[in-house]
């Protein structure tokens, strides 16, 4: 009985707190992301437009996300009838834009990102095995134009 | 040392290869740390404290990674790749791996 009334207990916890955190992180992500536009990143290996590069930079950004109680509860019943898992669906996409919007934070002040590479791995597992949290790794070259003012 | 995840380094040409240099760590992180994660997979949200400790490995095997290609008398670095896995609960390894050239 103490158990199955701890059980409730993290449930409700889980699921106001999750949806609360996810919330908030959304706004925030998309908030961002409309910040940083105007620094495009690109997954090809030339930068888009005929420019002079002066100087390139190796750059990173790396986030740690966890779902939770309510919703790996939620996985694992999903686990049990088949069919897409959204739980973790949001969870990874929160990760990607958030690491991808950290790298772009990281060289604000280039001009393009190229060759965006994106890692992801299994960090924590939790009870049997179950994924508990994501790191995602983005990383990819910055790369700044010559100025053109300075050229004359 | 100049560094690009691309084969080339813009504006620059390579002028000898080295062959693949590389740099890694094994970090796990502190009780503390692991208490708070444990609350997080509750709540749900970032792991400050996990997210912290990766960068830090990763700045560490990046640093290795360039002392390597130093040793060598390289003075650039191509096509750089990060990779993660975690080697038992609580322990990640990162590893870094590029290519050791000379630009002029």
């Amino acid at each position: 009985m103490g158990q199955f009334v701890l059980f409730l207990i993290l449930m409700t916890l889980g699921y106001l707190f999750g949806h609360y955190a996810e919330k908030k992180h959304y706004k925030s992500i998309n908030k961002r992301e409309k910040e940083l536009l105007k620094l495009p990143v690109i997954s090809c290996k030339n930068p888009i437009g005929n420019k002079s590069i002066s100087h390139v930079k190796l750059s990173y950004g790396n986030v740690v996300i966890s779902v939770d109680y309510f919703k790996r509860i939620l996985a694992s019943l999903y686990n049990f009838f088949g069919g897409n898992i959204r739980s973790y669906e949001t969870l990874l996409d929160r990760a990607r834009r958030e690491a991808i919007l950290r790298l772009k934070e990281s060289v604000t002040d280039a001009d393009q990102i190229i060759n965006l590479r994106i890692e992801t791995s299994s960090i924590y597992k939790g009870k049997g095995n179950s994924i508990g949290s994501v790191e995602v790794l983005a990383y990819g070259t910055a790369v700044y134009f010559e100025k053109r003012n300075q050229n004359r | 040392m100049l560094m690009s995840n691309i084969e080339i380094i813009p504006n620059k040409t390579i002028v000898t290869g080295f062959g693949v240099v590389s740099g890694s760590t094994v970090r796990a992180k502190h009780a503390g740390r692991d208490i708070m994660a444990g609350l997080k997979n509750i709540f749900g949200g970032e792991l400050k404290g996990y997210t912290e400790l990766l960068e830090e490995s990763r700045e560490e095997a990046i640093k290795r990674m360039v002392s390597q290609a130093e040793q060598m008398g390289a003075n650039a670095i191509v096509n750089v790749r990060f990779s993660t896995s975690s080697v038992a609960a609580g322990a990640a390894e990162i590893y870094v791996y590029g290519t050791a050239v000379t630009v002029e």
